[in-house]
């Protein structure tokens, strides 16, 4: 919060280091792109196109992916050179503990319930 | 009044909920009623209220801030170690068909109490008050990126801490050990509000931790001085960083964790039951994705203390400061890959275990090369025994012990043996005190006359240190023995009359701590008392070498009148050997962030809405978001965020220091 802070600061905005902004095109774009992405899935499940239920699940996880990725590009101007490679630096780190922390847990828990729970335990549940 | 509206005003809170029928309760409240109103009628009679409020509770000042921090931890510490004697005299007692002192009711309180006031509320702010105070100062910087962030952060682990506290006398803690293992914590097997206390009180400081994270992995990316690279940096900022983006990395787990588990509690969804498709596993398996790390958000910063401590009392460049730095990123990286060690007898099998048992033993790579900086920093250096020092040697000895206990319980067959027993509790005992406690004394030792301007007082601080590593070292290695002959932990009641003689020694092991911890409060009180003698005014009193001794003790608010310029990674070492010369004129008004009361009207509307919703008084909860809400976004149009502070006062400051410098020398 120093003046010297927002000198550097002031600066950033005139070279490539600095934040990214949107034009009110992209803004458009990627309103679009999201509005797209949220009706096919619900398309999807209102209209039962697919054959299963698990292939209907799969193709949802894989639209919010896409979902994702547009809004870091569109509403978080994310790209490599922008805070001087720290957004996308970040982004990595994130990536790399959500991916270790959501395929370790699918990984220990489907070993967990192969080997702890019992076998007709589904039907007892009822 | 009909019981309905009592209900509605009161929730579940009634007159039974105050554990009058708790004698040892009853005792402890009234001397802290006493103690209390003393401080209170105190800080009335003195009139401090003013002062207190203006200087420091609405302070946006990351030195300040640091200090209440540091404050906390120690006056949590003593909540915390109380609860550590009770433990160790109620199992040195209970043999031979004694019930000992405790009832079930109560121990199981004392020691769920005692892991979560230790974890949460005594190394937490130790260490988030150490980078706090240390990290703008080392960076060259005047304050954090976002100083009324940080002011709301300290108030929110404060409020967190007051949740905690009040449920000692205010109905009951939780029964559940420290993490609150479900099923028992579900709303069926503790249907009483001791979890619900355990949530609140984590999910309010939760929000304080993260916050803090985020503002102080801004402040060390955005705000260092020039020339200050990345591999500029002091190593206690590198770990300092890479704890903080451990914090924002797990934390958020632990506030989904807490969350389901809530929804679990209050509105019946079956995340974590037995029945339903429940999976109390995915609990375990979940909050361990935020409790490893949360060990390694402790050690780190303690590792970077040890680092400054070794080089400034070798008098020698940190050996290996490359390898330092990337041993931490390792570190940090595999912090997240080593959870299942946990858990290792739950059931994940063969494939499972080993992988997360190789993974773990890994991590003691990267720890084992930091040892050998430090050792080969100290090799050929002329070590000054100073107090700092001491806890380092003391840290690398007993840190040694516990990691290889630690490595040893990576084996996942050990670990059958092992799990859940007395060794494990020496293990991480062994870990914790010996790296992060001894790392905060180490810290505190180091950084209190840059804090205050006068030293600590080396005689009481020898007395401190020799009680609490000889007490230590009584107190664990029986449970070590214990474990390792099948004692598991938590239990209030023994049978085999041969074990009493280790609980005997543990105990007096604990009695030496706590003359320790006594002898620390009287290193502050003499310390205060004898200010003049131990008084420093070189500002750099230890012959140091990092930025942060580079401005005077204690430090003006603006921290540096002229930002540093930085060529070295020893900043401060290399500006003295260049023959430094302080600038004397050309001070300029200083731009800094105003204080505000937004912070605790905040974390206090916080808490309150947390209690609220411990005791189902839903008006009070909902009047307390409400008012959160409200006081938020009223924040948004305060305009008077800062202020200058005159270049005649800057001048007249730094005026002050040059005559006291020239007086020293």
């Amino acid at each position: 919060m120093s003046t010297d802070t927002h000198a550097a600061h002031a600066d950033d905005h005139h070279h490539e280091g600095g934040h990214a902004h949107g034009t009110f095109s992209t803004y458009m774009l990627g309103f679009v792109l999201s509005v797209v992405l949220t009706a096919i899935p619900f398309w999807l499940v209102m209209s039962g196109t697919l054959p299963s239920k698990q292939i209907t699940a799969l193709v949802i996880m894989a639209f919010a992916v896409v979902q994702i990725v547009v809004h870091m590009i569109y509403f978080l101007h994310m790209n490599t050179t922008s805070e001087n490679g720290w957004s996308m630096m970040a982004l990595i780190f994130t990536i790399v503990m959500v991916v270790i922390a959501l395929s370790g847990s699918l990984w220990v828990m489907s070993h967990l319930n192969s080997n702890m729970m019992p076998v007709h335990q589904m039907t007892g549940m009822k | 009044m009909s019981p309905d509206l009592l209900k509605l005003i009161f929730g579940r809170l009634g007159l039974e909920s105050l554990p009058l029928h708790e004698p040892i309760v009853v005792g402890t409240f009234v001397v802290v009623a006493l103690g209390g109103a003393a401080l209170l009628g105190g800080l009335t009679y003195f009139r401090l209220w003013g002062y207190l409020w203006r200087e420091w509770f609405t302070t946006v000042d990351h030195k300040r801030i640091g200090i209440m921090y540091m404050i906390l931890g120690i006056v949590m510490l003593l909540r915390g170690f109380a609860d550590a004697l009770m433990m160790r005299g109620q199992q040195m007692l209970a043999f031979g068909g004694s019930e000992g002192y405790l009832n079930a009711h109560h121990y199981d309180q004392v020691f769920t109490a005692h892991g979560v006031i230790m974890i949460f509320f005594v190394a937490m702010p130790l260490v988030t008050g150490l980078m706090n105070y240390v990290v703008p100062l080392q960076i060259g910087a005047r304050d954090v990126s976002f100083p009324f962030l940080n002011n709301f952060s300290f108030w929110m682990t404060v409020g967190g801490a007051v949740l905690v506290m009040a449920s000692l006398f205010i109905g009951e803690f939780a029964r559940t050990g420290w993490l609150a293992y479900p099923p028992l914590s579900n709303i069926g097997y503790s249907p009483d509000v001791g979890v619900d206390y355990y949530i609140w009180a984590l999910q309010v400081a939760g929000v304080g931790t993260t916050l803090s994270g985020i503002n102080l992995i801004c402040t060390i990316v955005k705000l260092r001085c020039p020339g200050m690279t990345m591999m500029k940096m002091p190593v206690f900022t590198w770990t300092s960083l890479c704890t903080n983006v451990l914090i924002v990395a797990s934390f958020p787990v632990l506030t989904v964790v807490l969350a389901l588990l809530s929804l679990d509690r209050y509105v019946g969804t079956n995340f974590f039951t037995n029945d339903f498709g429940g999976s109390p596993m995915m609990y375990v398996n979940l909050i361990w994705i935020w409790g490893h790390p949360e060990v390694y958000i402790l050690v780190l910063p303690a590792f970077g203390i040890f680092s400054e401590v070794t080089s400034t009392f070798s008098g020698k460049r940190l050996f290996g400061y490359t390898s330092m730095v990337y041993a931490t990123v390792v570190i940090t990286i595999l912090s997240y890959l080593v959870w299942l060690h946990h858990f290792f007898t739950m059931g994940s099998g063969a494939s499972v275990n080993s992988f997360f048992g190789i993974t773990t033993m890994i991590i003691s790579i990267p720890t084992g090369a930091k040892m050998f900086n430090w050792l080969f920093t100290m090799y050929r250096g002329r070590i000054r025994y100073e107090l700092p020092m001491m806890w380092t040697i003391a840290f690398m000895l007993t840190f040694v012990i516990g990691g290889m206990t630690g490595v040893l319980l990576a084996v996942p067959p050990a670990d059958f043996v092992l799990h859940n027993s007395l060794f494990l509790i020496a293990h991480f005992h062994n870990v914790i005190i010996g790296g992060v406690v001894f790392g905060a004394f180490a810290g505190i030792n180091y950084w209190f006359p840059k804090a205050f301007g006068f030293k600590l007082d080396p005689f009481w601080g020898k007395m401190s240190f020799w009680f609490w590593v000889t007490g230590f070292y009584l107190a664990f290695m029986p449970l070590y023995v214990l474990g390792l002959m099948g004692v598991t932990r938590r239990l209030r009641v023994f049978d085999d009359p041969s074990l009493q003689i280790w609980f005997v020694i543990a105990a007096i092991g604990a009695v030496f701590v706590f003359i320790g911890i006594l002898s620390m409060l009287m290193q502050f009180a003499v310390s205060l008392l004898k200010r003049e003698q131990l008084k420093d005014v070189t500002g750099d009193p230890w012959d140091a070498r990092t930025l942060e001794w580079a401005t005077s003790s204690p430090p003006p608010d603006y921290n540096f009148a002229f930002t540093p310029v930085v060529h070295d990674n020893d900043a401060w070492w290399d500006m003295k050997k260049r023959g430094y010369q302080r600038p004397l004129t050309g001070f300029k008004p200083i731009h800094m962030p105003s204080s505000t009361g937004t912070g605790i009207i905040l974390a206090g509307l916080a808490t309150a809405m947390g209690f609220g919703l411990i005791w189902y008084i839903w008006w009070l909860a909902a009047v307390s978001f409400i008012a959160m809400l409200a006081v938020g976004i009223g924040h948004t149009f305060n305009y008077h965020r800062d202020f200058d502070i005159p270049a005649e006062d800057v001048i007249r400051t730094e005026d002050a220091r040059t005559k006291l410098l020239a007086g020293a020398k």
